[in-house]
């Protein structure tokens, strides 16, 4: 990174040609300890995580990637805005980075904020292929802090990333260990009474759909920086400071809820994109989005940064303290969610009419939510505690009763009556989606020019995933016109959540703020929902969209879209053929 | 006429045309792994066991598959046998090759053929069957055969798991075969040919890849075949305990 540096003061010497950093990254085979177990695995400059990179919007990178691997390789710049020869994608951007040899990237830097980058090639990336990408403004941040820090999560398996693939090929629950029990049955039977219980798994058994399928993959170690939760990654600072966490989720399979027992978090960044302040005691991190907060230790003491995941099968830990070694109490796990009815509902086939104990579940028909429609949306991620404890469901058949977030939580992202919808665990405020507004939206408020539906569909016995029923062997690019605003409908008619990802260019998210809806590379879609993304469709080329649950893109969820038209110069760039097979 | 001919022939020239022109703007093909069928390959063994049986016979018995192929199409081996360790010969051993594909959501058709290989008459057989999860969690594998003597037969076999923890599980089994016709020669009678039925308990020791087990498990044959057995002096039922391990890699 010493070219990095010289650069770096070359071009405050000499502003009048503009910035131009040159950086090396190497692809190698590296050792990954979680303090758990030992991997071998993949990472940059030899480490994994690899390095954070450290660019200044205005600045032109480029970077050289050498792969020391005896396979393909690719590196995707996830959340950049860039030419699409750029965006590392092989087969879709560029052929890839061949054994030995050393590909350059170069690309300007249009935007600020907290990225990350990643291979786009095989199971690299859950195998460790990932780094952090923290880019400085031109400007000034509209928020002020005194030390920052990159935190950044991931799913360490023991198993590699094509062995967990087959496995889940071969049996779709062979990473869940938190299945509904006898003892469950049991202790539903106590909670719900003996029928109540019975007709519940009676409905489920008949879908052949389980309620304890919130998390595909579990058996993993949470990393925080590389660090499992025993080797406690820690940052310091001094009280009163106030501290700027960039959260990055590079899990392959992985949702987190983060909290830091002791502290208000203030969310002023997603994605990338400044949002105005919203304070929280926790936030739901979808896999590959960013959340940047801003923490304010006013104690001479240890806090405890503890990330859960969303199945509640696992944890990363990290510590924020005063000086080294210092520690904090570490919280327990809470129990698992389970899958509700109203999380169903957007199972095509699914006929409520058919199932037992349904009575009373006059939401079920309401789990399509319709959020442009939505106009006050003040109660979202309200936790009213006041009825808390309050047992008196009359669809207690449906699972609800012992499994439902006490005071059953809602959130206009989660189905009505969804089991999924997170709670503080301190009883406080958690984040939605809702919360989020744009500081400074990108584009002027236009209408859309077409609506393109995109429903998530998928098979969890058979362990395929798809967009409109198609795997992506099967399936036409996405065509879009340059210059059109396109509005995306996501309907989620599996039982999982998917972050859906489109590369290029921006999704603004609709929270039903209009010219504020939040601007995002990375929208998760909960199960039993419908969301809309609106998006300018101003980067011409061909741009991957995929869920980034990376076995769910690699069994079929992802499609190429092409952008037709555009600037003369974007076009017709001979990129040559595709790349040998054998990799994705 | 020849010249409309030629006309239409260029019209729909330019048609087929089109496509290709508007879809220039494609500079790479994606031929990367990612738009191929994912291949996936694996074998199982839901039993791998000593039996013990209450007229102290010894058995080793395996029931598994190895399978290859893609969401649309897979190849699969099965493989079946029960070897008495006294006698040293194999009283059951039977061996299917079977191409299988989707047909609903939870359940595919197989094809093939089956070969049974034990001590006495050898058997070919060719196979239609259904495998997949009924609801309630049933995994139920249902299979026709004919025999190259042109004996029919089907066969039936239900397994349900229950769940003690998310480790311990106790798996009952039911397989039953039912024939249409008499085939003296290797013992089988018509109607209702043999009953096995199992309970075993394991424990998820590695993964899902090896899980040693106890269990009990009973077989009985019925009817003709019943009669068959007790005419070559073997008993028509017995009683097993039964200590292995289920296996998958």
């Amino acid at each position: 990174m010493k070219t990095a540096f010289l650069a770096g003061a070359l071009s405050l010497l000499l502003p009048v040609i503009g910035l131009a950093g040159e950086y090396n990254l190497t692809v190698d085979r590296v050792e990954i300890d979680t303090g758990d177990f030992v991997k071998t695995g993949i990472g940059y400059n030899g480490k994994s995580p690899g390095p954070v990179l450290h660019f200044k919007e205005g600045e032109k990178v480029s970077i050289n990637v050498t792969n020391n691997l005896d396979e393909m390789t690719s590196i995707h710049w996830h959340g950049l805005i860039l030419p699409f020869e750029q965006d590392g994608v092989p087969g879709i951007s560029f052929p890839g980075i061949k054994p030995g040899q050393t590909f350059t990237y170069n690309f300007p830097i249009t935007q600020s904020g907290t990225y990350w980058f990643h291979s786009h090639s095989g199971f690299q990336e859950p195998d460790g292929a990932y780094g952090a990408i923290v880019i400085e403004p031109e400007g000034r941040d509209p928020f002020r802090y005194d030390r920052e820090y990159v935190v950044q999560l991931t799913d360490k398996h023991p198993h590699s990333g094509d062995r967990i693939m087959r496995n889940l090929k071969m049996m779709p629950d062979y990473y869940n260990r938190e299945q509904q029990t006898v003892g469950e049955f049991f202790s539903d039977v106590s909670d719900q009474g003996f029928m109540n219980t019975v007709k519940d798994r009676l409905a489920w058994g008949g879908m052949r759909m389980m309620k304890a399928d919130v998390e595909d993959l579990q058996g993993f170690t949470g990393l925080i920086n590389g660090k499992g939760p025993d080797q406690n990654w820690t940052g310091l600072f001094q009280s009163g400071e106030r501290i700027r966490l960039r959260f990055i989720n590079s899990s392959a399979m992985t949702y987190f809820d983060v909290r830091i027992p002791g502290l208000d978090m203030t969310v002023v960044q997603a994605d990338g994109n400044n949002v105005q302040p919203v304070t929280v005691d926790e936030f739901r991190i979808g896999v590959a989005e960013t959340y940047d907060v801003i923490v304010r230790p006013k104690d001479e003491k240890a806090y405890t940064i503890f990330a859960e995941s969303m199945g509640r099968s696992g944890y990363a830990r990290a510590t924020l303290a005063p000086k080294e070694g210092m520690e904090a109490p570490v919280p327990g796990l809470r129990k698992p969610a389970r899958l509700t009815m109203a999380d169903m509902s957007g199972m095509h086939g699914m006929d409520h009419g058919d199932m037992g104990g349904m009575e009373g579940m006059d939401h079920s028909k309401m789990g399509k939510m319709d959020h442009s429609e939505m106009k006050s949306m003040g109660h979202a991620g309200m936790s009213d505690m006041d009825h808390s404890g309050v047992k008196a469901m009359d669809h207690s058949a449906m699972g609800h009763g012992s499994e439902m977030p006490a005071g059953g939580a809602s959130d206009p992202f989660y189905a009505e009556g969804s089991g999924l919808v997170p709670t503080a665990a301190n009883g406080g405020k958690f984040l939605s989606y809702a919360d989020l507004k744009a500081q400074n939206p990108l584009y002027e408020e236009r209408e859309a020019t077409r609506e393109i539906e995109l429903r998530l569909t998928g098979n969890m016995e058979r362990y395929t995933w798809s967009i409109n029923g198609v795997k992506y062997e099967d399936a036409d690019p996405i065509r879009l016109q340059y210059g059109e605003r396109v509005r995306f409908k996501f309907v989620n008619e599996t039982m999982m959540t998917h972050p859906m990802h489109l590369h290029g260019m921006w999704s603004m998210l609709d929270v039903g703020a209009g010219q504020l809806n939040p601007v995002k590379h990375t929208i998760s879609v909960q199960p039993g929902t419908t969301v809309y993304m609106e998006t300018e469709v101003d980067e011409p080329g061909q741009w991957a969209f995929h869920c980034h649950l990376s076995y769910h893109a690699a069994a079929g969820m992802f499609r190429k879209v092409i952008v037709e038209g555009g600037p003369e110069s974007a076009q017709a760039v001979e990129a040559g053929t595709g790349s040998t097979g054998g990799e994705a | 006429m020849s010249r409309g001919i030629s006309l239409i022939a260029l019209v729909v020239l330019g048609w087929g045309l089109m496509p290709t022109v508007t879809s220039a703007q494609e500079q790479i093909e994606d031929t990367t792994a990612r738009k191929m069928p994912l291949k996936v390959w694996g074998a199982q063994f839901e039993e791998f066991e000593y039996r013990y049986s209450d007229d102290d016979e010894e058995l080793g018995v395996w029931n598994g598959d190895v399978f290859y192929g893609t969401d649309e199409l897979k190849v699969r081996w099965l493989t079946k046998g029960e070897y008495a360790i006294d006698e040293q010969a194999y009283e059951q051993l039977e061996n299917q090759l079977v191409g299988q594909m989707p047909i609903s959501d939870f359940f595919d058709a197989k094809a093939g053929v089956r070969f049974d290989t034990p001590e006495g008459p050898d058997r070919t057989y060719a196979v239609v069957g259904i495998t997949g999860l009924a609801p309630q969690w049933f995994e139920i594998d249902a299979n026709l055969y004919v025999s190259e003597e042109g004996d029919s037969s089907a066969e039936l076999d239900a397994e349900y798991e229950l769940l003690l923890t998310n480790r311990l599980i106790l798996a009952a089994a039911v397989d039953a075969t039912v024939a249409f016709s008499e085939d003296r020669e290797i013992g089988v009678g018509k109607g209702l040919v043999s009953t096995e039925t199992g309970l075993r308990l394991s424990y998820d020791l590695v993964d899902r890849s090896f899980s040693p087990y106890i269990g009990v498990v009973h077989e009985r044959k019925y009817g003709d075949s019943e009669d068959f057995a007790r005419a070559e002096g073997d008993g028509a039922e017995s009683w097993y305990a039964v200590l292995g391990a289920r296996l998958s890699f």
